[in-house]
């Protein structure tokens, strides 16, 4: 046999047939639906298709969840329609569904991990790019347009060509304050938004094994932000002790089988990369995002980029995103003020990302309004039961309900034009937080600290202070 | 859906880099229903100067008007998984995007409603750019990869299995159902092997 990798383990775990161009049909252990699927719905139902597998489908409101008011108040029309379309299907399929009344609900990569549906070894599919976050348990799982979610329904698999193989190795350990946010930003801006276009990412070396669940989480997902479509990451005992004792994970002897088939997903040691790149986690300092691309990231202590020392073409891009961004070039990125601040989406939003965001917090005040919405209803009452709501709201932030909200607005909950918000989210792009809004992106802990000052700040100082 | 192997149309230059999946489409429109049409969403905040159309954005120009082809530059398409974004350009009857990247999501979204995404070099990008400094008609190759217009000449790629996808016009559901019997024998693999997959 030769050398496999995981990616190769995973494909051929799925295949179901090969074409001779090289196109794989691979079968489909878990397909996550939302709001948006209203157009693969529709698909189906004009072609005369049922849903081949409800029992391996789940339907989540999470996209145009209300956050605030959740009854009738919270929603406009359009907003309770869209939540409705999603009801209805669900129903009429038979598919298991988290509406806003499940004491479950909550965004879908935060509560398929939650409730036991992310599996190691699986094959995961959602209309959502940010689907490579469940790759964090050794899963195949890559986001897909409205037809492909409508084959899936109908058939339970997806036609794929094989991506190449890409692995990113941290070596060594990050400092403190430094975490698995900064590692993604970091080697996006170092490779490019579309840098790892066309292949899959399997993230390795000690600094990945160091991190919780919840750290491998956000880093693959935000694999898609550097133009991979799949991040994974080989499970090993921390997988295995987070899955335990799930809803709808395996338990007892069916268990133990499992665990012993996971235990073979893994990249065999002489195994080659058709791509490897190896970073120092040592060499990661906490980073923002002063740009409309999540490439544009840079260490919290460096400077706004002065297109005047950039090669023309590089240049025109800089200067419209200062423009869009309303940041003078050569400034230091520190002591940017910023309007509001969010805490949230499904890069950032469960009980690791609010524990830390709350440890900066906890005592301080907050310069700015923001907003905290936890990743799910789970971690909102857990979040609760440890005490962290209090500090959040006595340092002046809103405690909301679980969903997308300012991750995307399409629930209603916007930035103002022109206004420029910290943001635990994936996506900076021109309008993505409503028109004309300026995002921010960085780690949780990094958005408690511009909460407090007002504006981009060095999280670490502040720890310091702490210490 | 058509399949179609030789295209020739009217084509605009946006030499922007990393158009996203949000300026193609912003999120707000994604509710509509598409039979209401999704042309007016394209681009929709990137070609206005606050509620007015932009008289200088590429696409809203004279002589842009029934446009087919986009000249965009890298990373076209990166973002979401929206597929509104192509309902957007091929409601807008654009049929062909050229960049020298795009987003792996939106290419396939593309092919799968009949709008091939058109790899170019970097330099071959800039030469069309040049040539496009007023929209000009492209003809695009599928057989043999190439984009031509008058002396211009240039190579393109695109995966092979999504370009024989868009020659034959293959709709995969109809494709899958004859793998019928190969599925159901796989069901069962998955089931002997991994039997946790399947949930009560
Ligand atoms: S939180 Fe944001 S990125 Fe994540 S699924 Fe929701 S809209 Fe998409």
């Amino acid at each position: 046999m030769p050398p496999l990798r995981l990616l190769d383990r995973l494909w051929e775990a799925h295949e179901v047939h090969r074409r001779d161009d090289g196109a794989s049909l691979l079968w489909v252990d878990r397909h996550l639906v939302h709001e948006g699927s209203h157009h693969a719905f529709r698909k189906i139902a004009e072609r005369g298709l049922s849903v081949a597998e409800p029992g391996l489908t789940t339907a989540v409101v999470d996209h145009y969840a209300p956050t605030r008011d959740r009854g009738d108040g919270g929603a406009s029309d359009d907003i309770r329609a869209m939540i409705q379309r999603l009801e209805v299907n669900a129903k009429e399929h038979g598919i298991r569904c988290f509406d806003l009344r499940n004491p479950g609900q909550g965004i879908v990569h935060v509560i398929g991990p939650e409730q036991g549906l992310t599996l190691p070894g699986c094959l995961i599919v959602c209309g959502d790019s940010h689907t490579s976050t469940h790759g964090a348990f050794g899963a195949l799982a890559f986001g897909i347009g409205a037809t492909e979610v409508a084959h899936v329904l109908s058939t339970q698999t997806v036609w794929q060509v094989k991506p190449k193989a890409m692995r990113i190795r941290f070596e060594g350990e990050l400092a403190p304050g430094v975490g698995a946010k900064d590692m993604a930003l970091g080697w996006i801006a170092r490779l490019g938004a579309d840098g790892a276009r066309g292949h899959a990412i399997e993230y390795a070396g000690a600094a990945v094994r160091n991190l919780s669940m919840e750290g491998r989480m956000t880093l693959c997902n935000l694999s898609i932000e550097g133009g991979g479509r799949f991040g994974m990451v080989a499970p090993d005992q921390v997988t295995f002790d987070y899955i335990k004792g799930r809803r709808y994970a395996p338990e007892g002897a069916e268990l133990e089988r499992a665990l012993a088939d996971w235990a073979e997903l893994r990249t065999d040691e002489d195994a080659e990369f058709d791509r490897e790149e190896v970073i120092d986690a040592a060499d990661i300092a906490p980073v923002v995002t002063w740009g409309t691309s999540p490439e544009d990231a840079l260490p919290i202590f460096d400077s706004i980029p002065d297109p005047s020392r950039l090669p023309e073409g590089r240049a025109a891009k800089v200067a419209s995103a200062l423009d869009y961004m309303g940041l003078t070039a050569g400034r230091p990125l520190a002591g940017t003020k910023v309007d509001q601040v969010f805490i949230g989406s499904c890069t950032n939003s469960r009980i690791e990302d609010l524990r830390a965001a709350a440890q900066v917090l906890a005592g301080r005040k907050a310069k700015v309004p923001g907003t905290v919405s936890p990743g799910s209803m789970i971690v909102k009452a857990q979040a609760e039961a440890e005490g962290l709501d209090r500090i959040f709201t006595e340092a002046g932030l809103d405690w909301v309900g679980a969903g997308c909200s300012m991750c995307v607005g399409m629930n209603g909950d916007l930035v103002p034009p022109g206004k420029r918000c910290a943001s635990t989210t994936n996506r900076n792009f021109r309008g993505r937080q409503g028109p004309g809004a300026r995002t921010h992106l960085m780690s949780p802990a990094m958005v408690a600290a511009a909460a407090v000052a007002g504006e981009l700040t060095d999280v670490r100082d502040m720890l310091k202070e702490r210490a | 859906m058509a399949g179609w192997s030789q295209h020739e149309g009217l084509a605009v230059s946006l030499p922007v880099e990393g158009v996203d999946t949000d300026q193609l489409i912003p999120a707000r429109f994604m509710s509509a229903p598409r039979s209401e049409g999704y042309d007016k969403f394209l681009l929709h905040d990137m070609r206005r100067k606050g509620d007015e159309l932009d008289p200088d954005f590429p696409l809203n120009r004279d002589g842009a008007d029934g446009a087919s082809v986009l000249v965009a530059a890298r990373n076209f398409g990166g973002g979401s998984s929206r597929e509104a974004a192509v309902y957007a350009l091929y409601d807008a009857g654009f049929r062909v995007v050229i960049a020298p990247s795009f987003g792996d999501i939106f290419s396939g979204n593309a092919v799968n409603n009949g709008v091939l995404p058109a790899l170019v070099s970097e330099t071959d990008a800039e030469r069309l750019h040049t040539a496009l400094a007023e929209p000009v008609t492209l003809h695009v190759d599928l057989d043999n990869c190439r984009i031509r217009a008058g002396e211009l000449d240039v190579p393109f790629t695109i995966d092979p299995v999504r370009r024989t996808k868009l020659i034959n016009g293959w709709d995969d559901i109809d494709l899958t159902q004859s793998h019928a019997e190969d599925i159901a024998k796989f069901r069962e693999r998955v089931a002997a092997e991994r039997p946790w997959i399947f949930l009560d």
